[in-house]
């Protein structure tokens, strides 16, 4: 099978190489001048006695009930499954009409909020059953499905569908399109569902029966041999998706995934209306009090809005940099291609860096560092950063499998051809996760950071739906401003339809 | 042949009237306040107990936050909930006619340590100590009763200051026993602690009190409490809420009441917790 959706992009764009210098030097600029905003300190803790319990952990796996932890695994795959599944299906029938703007705003709405916050919304409506789980991971992704397969057909040659005449828009993407374009969608797809993997057992720190509940409570309670038997657990179903997972026992698989699912209370639709007519409307507006309404948005604005927004976007830019000047220092190790057998360590390092949750990485990092900016810039940069050079490495191990004999290696080729070439890549990858670490910084209030996402977390603490509500809608909002932002620069410079 | 049919109307009539008894389960939740590990284990005993007790069929089903717990009750997916103080009165706002019956012998008389790590240089002292200011502080989960509401409470009243007004840095670690872990490396300076979890793991072991220590302990408040939904009567029989509270006051084993962990369940109602929802109102967590 043609390997990965990356590969295509590669060759194009070189000729722009000081376009995109200067973006990014640009964009490292813009970095540094945030890490003076970005609310960062650094204490001297004393960290080595709880660092040593957590290695000591990590060296001795042990968890008392397999069964337990065997059901939770299940429910992991069975969510992200059956969430992927539905969500590339709606997903393609979206791009098929993704030049209409209406889907392309609701495409970037839907993926503009954190499954963790879906899941919360859902939790008030679906409690803790399988359809929270599954809508929680299937919505985000439709949007982000809608919006890649577009670009994946964007990228087409027109040759095929040239010959379709007046064929209609669908039977020309289902005669047409799609088969063209199966690999990259195919790869793409199984790609997401790795993601998936990672989403649906985050969502069991906010309680859904996947492996991050037992992950979560462990940690949480200084049980490091209980969290690193989940942990190491949790890294084997990722490392082994590409043994098991195959297109031929999809259907099988799917199969038992529905069996798998818990039960599903019956939904009272009592709930479903008030959750959407009262919950998540402020009391004022409700009443008709408008200039009440204005004094509520007015002051969540000012003291909560207003000052997150800093704090998100600071932290943002600078994991944003950092991911990419890791991703870069990375993805080597892990190239077959550049390293030879050694990227068999490299690509165990990234699965670790990309499978270990954002959270757990800025609670180590607090410990080392003190509660300030600086462990959630860390931990986003390192998962983030691990998440770019796999995609960076599978691109290069592909590109290199096309290179003759007689080009220099290691190092050398590591310079002046391999980071050359990835570079547009390398970009293009940069920005598409640009998004995704606005919304993970979100998941930063341990380290005593008030983004977005804390006070989103706060307000369903305090049973604030109505809070929660706007400043979702803020969040999203800012991330779809993001988002085009960052469609526009891609265009700008040249980095034409990288597919992810 | 015709037998194998009986068999099989058999089996489906079981099938069914079992799915018909599962819509009268009795369901409950509980987050313990210290250890949430093997919460299935420990808490089907409890139902196993109360199953015995009540004569229906008793579940439990576990939760990992107090609004996950709140938002269970109010969707009617459990009806009786171990909640703790703050929790309950907010899930006794949003459902009409829910009653606590029942808290723990400690939970009369529930405290808060405000701890602090060696390095500051603080002493424990009875009175509230003056200086915290510009220091960094971590509660525990934010809606915790003793991790969050009464220390907070107290801060204020004391300082006449806001937790972020008065220290360099608020963080929520979001459980007790990270509370104490994060004071006692010194990532934060100061923390605030659930009494009963900090005895259970100083009585363990776990705390190195060379490096973190008490340093003021809050007056007393009532905290974590057995509350039930109003309707329960109508659609479990008529005297059922108080058989519920009968078999959690005369719950003596100790191997279940260690799960929550408390010495024993004593009565309660819910004019014992006006105290903790005036604090939270005057803090500005309940509207």
């Amino acid at each position: 099978m043609p390997q990965t959706f990356s590969s295509s992009v590669l060759i194009k764009g070189i000729s722009t190489g000081a376009r995109l210098r200067r973006l990014s030097l640009f964009f490292s600029l813009i970095a540094i001048a945030f890490l003076f905003v970005a609310d960062i300190h650094l204490y001297t803790p004393d960290p080595w006695q709880e660092l040593s319990r957590i290695g000591l952990g990590l060296v001795t796996p042990y968890w008392p009930n397999a069964s337990e932890l065997g059901v939770s695994l299940l429910y992991t795959v069975s969510f992200a499954l059956l969430a992927v599944s539905g969500a590339a299906i709606i997903g393609m029938l979206l791009a098929m009409w993704y030049h209409w703007r209406v889907v392309r705003v609701l495409a970037a709405a839907v993926r503009s909020v954190h499954e963790i916050f879906w899941g919360l919304m859902f939790m008030q409506i679906f409690g803790l059953s399988a359809t929270t789980g599954l809508l929680a991971i299937l919505i985000p992704f439709t949007g982000i499905f809608a919006k890649v397969f577009s670009e994946i057909f964007e990228q087409q040659p027109v040759t095929a569908t040239s010959t379709f005449g007046k064929a209609s828009r669908l039977s020309r993407f289902v005669y047409g399109w799609i088969p063209q374009a199966w690999p990259a969608l195919a790869s793409y797809t199984r790609y997401r569902f790795e993601c998936a993997l990672r989403s649906s057992a985050i969502l069991g720190f906010i309680g859904l029966p996947t492996l991050g509940f037992h992950l979560e409570t462990a940690f949480k309670q200084g049980d490091y041999s209980e969290a690193a038997a989940v942990l190491w657990l949790f890294l084997l179903l990722i490392a082994s998706v590409r043994f098991w997972l195959k297109l031929r026992l999809l259907p099988v698989y799917l199969l038992l995934a529905v069996l798998a699912l818990p039960e599903m209370p019956p939904v009272n639709a009592s709930f479903i209306w008030q959750f959407f007519s009262q919950d998540i409307w402020p009391t004022a507006l409700q009443d008709g009090d408008f200039n009440g309404t204005w004094e509520w948005v007015s002051r969540v604005g000012v003291n909560e809005v207003w000052p997150a927004l800093w704090q998100t976007i600071a932290i943002t830019q600078a994991a944003l940099v950092l991911s990419g000047v890791l991703a870069l220092m990375l993805y080597p190790l892990a190239s077959r291609a550049l390293v030879g057998r050694w990227s068999v360590l490299g690509r165990f390092k990234l699965l670790v860096l990309r499978s270990v949750p954002e959270l757990m990485l800025a609670y180590v990092f607090m410990l080392l560092f003190g509660p300030s900016a600086l462990p959630a810039i860390l931990a986003l940069a390192l998962h983030n950063g691990g998440l770019i050079a796999f995609l960076l490495a599978n691109s290069s191990e592909d590109a290199n499998k096309r290179i003759g004999e007689g080009v220099p290696k290691g190092m050398m080729r590591f310079a002046y051809i391999d980071l050359p070439q990835r570079y547009p890549a390398f970009l293009a990858f940069l920005f598409y996760r640009w998004e995704v670490i606005l919304r993970e910084s979100a998941m930063m209030g341990v380290v005593g950071i008030a983004t977005l996402g804390f006070y989103v977390d706060s307000a369903f603490e305090e049973i604030r739906f109505d809070k929660a509500f706007f400043l979702i809608v803020v969040a999203a909002l800012l991330n779809i401003c993001v988002d085009g932002l960052s469609r526009w620069l891609r265009a700008r410079s040249g980095l034409k339809a990288p597919t992810l | 042949m015709r037998r194998s049919i009986f068999k099989a109307i058999a089996i489906c009539a079981t099938v069914f009237s079992a799915s018909i008894a599962s819509a009268e389960t009795f369901t409950f939740t509980a987050i313990p306040d210290a250890d949430e590990s093997r919460l299935n284990e420990r808490f089907g005993k409890v139902a196993d107990y109360l199953t015995e007790q009540l004569g229906v069929d008793v579940k439990y089903i576990p939760v990992k936050s107090y609004p996950a717990a709140i938002t269970a009750f109010r969707n009617d997916q459990v009806q009786l909930a171990w909640f703790g103080g703050l929790s309950g009165v907010q899930a006794r706002e949003l459902v009409e006619g829910s009653e606590a019956i029942a808290q723990g012998y400690e939970d009369q008389f529930f405290k808060t340590y405000i701890i602090a790590n060696a390095a500051t240089n603080l002493i424990p002292r009875e009175e509230f100590p003056v200086a915290l200011e510009g220091k960094t502080f971590t509660f525990g989960s934010k809606g915790s009763t003793s991790g969050r509401l009464m220390p907070e409470f107290y801060i204020r009243e004391n300082t006449g200051k806001s937790p972020e007004e008065l220290f360099s840095r608020v963080g929520f670690s979001g459980d007790h026993s990270r509370t104490i872990a994060l004071v006692e490396s010194g990532a934060y300076d100061l923390g605030a602690v659930n009494y009963s979890v900090w005895d259970i793991e100083l009585g363990l072991g776990k705390i190195d009190q060379s490096k973190v220590n008490v340093i003021w302990t809050t007056p007393t408040y009532p905290d974590y409490q057995w509350t039930i939904r109003g309707d329960v009567n109508a659609r479990y029989g008529e005297g059922f809420k108080a058989k519920v509270t009968e078999a959690l006051l005369n719950m003596k084993d100790e191997d279940l009441l260690a799960s929550f962990p408390r010495k024993s369940f004593v009565p309660a109602s819910n004019s014992d917790y006006a105290p903790i929802y005036e604090t939270g109102k005057s803090i500005g967590l309940i509207d």
